[in-house]
């Protein structure tokens, strides 16, 4: 696969701040990637960098194999800025009518954007007028008027109800099928966990892992939890069982950690000692564990 | 080209949707315009001092085009360019491929459009209420007219670059813009002003445009002086902008 985005140790920093450390990465063709932190400038400054709206100290980027500082690279790539909006009594059609004027050479039919991100019957309404969902889809439609071979979507599903930041991911899949390489950025953990393909997780500068979300979870969470309530005292037998690392009491209730088929063995045990609990569960580390644990690891480390 | 003509479109359209730009620049100057002339009339000062010895009438039209054209730079121009930055349209607007010359060309475009129907707007409430009489030079005064709408879209471009929220821009936009309504020659007539007022209005860039306008209209010739003052007023903003210009 061809690399779309290609970033060697990218540095900025704004006075005594530094915003970006020391960053590099690499996006390929037709991946959903995205840059997951706690809010905080590394992020959006890195891809401010990439769509050449600013310029780093130092480090070498390409994308599309271009110099990030091209005036031609705007128009093949779209993008959806964080804190940028449109002019208040702006019309929603008028917005997408003015940006496709800008690339004349690569026009998508703007109106099928307007049905594709639920503002059909916005058309006419003015920015000012939509709610803070009908103003991200709008500024995420502008971001694909020139049909881009990469879009940068910065915050993107910010003020989106549930329902409609679902919806979303099920667009940016669709997106990046038509063979637009999507780059996110974001500090949703359930927004890097469901569209993306790659996330990068940045912490004061830098990025800390790198990996699918599997492979995050994988490689830095192999912890597994299974929780059930019983009145037996004798457990014993439990911590026997294969997968089983520990078992805790708290009264009624049995922690077990384990790892690997841990429940299956549990279970089975369970049922084989006439131990049937309605409450048996399973907690599965999720991504939002894997940051957590090494976000903390990073500033434990730079306060050391 | 193309952009910058959409540009302009929309620029036209959201200029008409926001009233405190349309009562600065369209309705106020004709209203003021329309009770001058209820007041003054259009005789002449029997001395030939005041007005700079025509009727008051001949002497306001050209005097409120020149008002007109100051409220679109002073006002209209910089809240709207400060605004776009505050807001993060600029940004949006460069992240999309648009360079600077396509929003100065479409700003300095609209303040075109905008004027014309100011001038339309004023000659029509000057000719259905009052006596008044029509340009002597119109050629002249048109290319008056077009020298003063870009001075005073430099000024507006200028201003919108350097003052950094909307807030601003309109705060010393309507200042600039009263002290040189009753400084500059739209106010009282300027034979009248005192020595430090006359001072202040001599710094005014109003005061020429005003003049630039008004002597070809009133038969008084073309004052190349004062033409290179107004040029001055155009250059030296246009090339601090050049300098100064920020997208955020």
């Amino acid at each position: 696969m061809k690399p779309v985005i290609e970033v060697d140790h990218l540095r900025k920093t704004y006075g005594k701040t530094v915003a970006v450390e020391d960053v590099s990465f690499d996006v390929t063709e037709g991946e959903i990637f995205d840059l997951l932190g706690r809010n905080g400038a590394v992020k959006t400054t890195t891809v401010e960098c990439l769509q050449g709206l600013r310029q780093p100290d130092s480090g070498r980027s390409r994308v599309l194999g271009l110099d990030p500082q091209t005036q031609a690279l705007r128009r093949r790539i779209g993008c959806r800025l964080q804190e940028s909006a449109l002019p208040d009594r702006m019309r929603v059609w008028e917005a997408l009518d003015l940006f496709s004027s800008f690339v004349p050479d690569r026009t998508t039919d703007w109106q099928v954007l307007l049905d594709q991100w639920g503002l059909a019957q916005k058309r006419k309404a003015a920015f000012s007028t939509l709610s803070g969902g009908q103003r991200q889809r709008l500024l995420v439609a502008l971001a694909l008027v020139n049909d881009p071979e990469l879009v940068f979507l910065d915050e993107m599903t910010t003020g989106l109800d549930p329902a409609a930041r679902r919806e979303t991911w099920v667009l940016i899949r669709e997106i990046r099928d038509r063979g637009t390489t999507v780059v996110l950025v974001t500090h949703f953990m359930d927004e890097a966990e469901q569209p993306c393909d790659r996330v990068a997780i940045v912490d004061r500068g830098r990025i800390i892992a790198l990996d699918s979300p599997q492979g995050l979870i994988a490689a830095h969470a192999k912890s597994i939890r299974v929780t059930f309530s019983t009145d037996q005292t004798d457990l014993e037998w439990l911590e026997q069982l294969p997968n089983v690392e520990g078992v805790i009491r708290h009264g009624q209730r049995v922690d077990v950690a384990g790892s690997g088929p841990v429940l299956a063995h549990v279970a089975a045990a369970l049922v084989e000692h006439g131990i049937v609990p309605v409450d048996l569960r399973v907690d599965q580390p999720t991504l939002e564990d894997v940051f957590l644990m090494l976000t903390e690891r990073s500033n434990c480390e730079v306060e050391a | 080209m193309r952009t910058v003509a959409k540009m302009s479109w929309i620029e036209i359209k959201l200029f008409v949707r926001e009233p405190l730009t349309v009562v600065f620049t369209l309705a106020l100057p004709s209203f003021i315009l329309f009770i001058m002339g209820g007041v003054f009339g259009n005789t002449p000062d029997p001395d030939g001092v005041v007005y700079r010895g025509v009727g008051p009438m001949d002497y306001y039209v050209p005097a409120y085009i020149g008002l007109m054209i100051a409220s679109i730079g002073l006002i209209g121009l910089p809240v709207q360019l400060a605004g776009y930055r505050e807001r993060g349209v600029l940004r949006r607007f460069r992240a999309a491929s648009v360079s600077v010359w396509s929003v100065v060309g479409s700003q300095t475009l609209v303040s075109f459009v905008v004027a014309l129907a100011g001038v339309a707007l004023l000659v029509g409430v000057a000719s259905i209420a009052y006596d008044f009489n029509l340009p002597q030079s119109p050629g002249a005064v048109i290319a008056a007219f077009v020298l003063s709408v870009l001075t005073f879209a430099a000024l507006g471009i200028f201003l919108g670059a350097l003052l950094s929220t909307a807030r601003a821009a309109q705060g010393a936009g309507v200042l600039l813009w009263f002290v040189m309504m009753i400084l500059s020659g739209a106010g009282p007539p300027p034979e009248v002003l005192n020595t430090a007022m006359r001072a202040i209005s001599n710094l005014t860039p109003l005061k020429y445009v005003i003049l630039l306008l008004q002597d070809p209209w009133i038969g008084f010739g073309w004052d190349v002086s004062v033409m290179g003052i107004v040029f001055g007023f155009l250059l030296v903003p246009a090339l601090l902008t050049v300098r100064f210009f920020r997208w955020e």
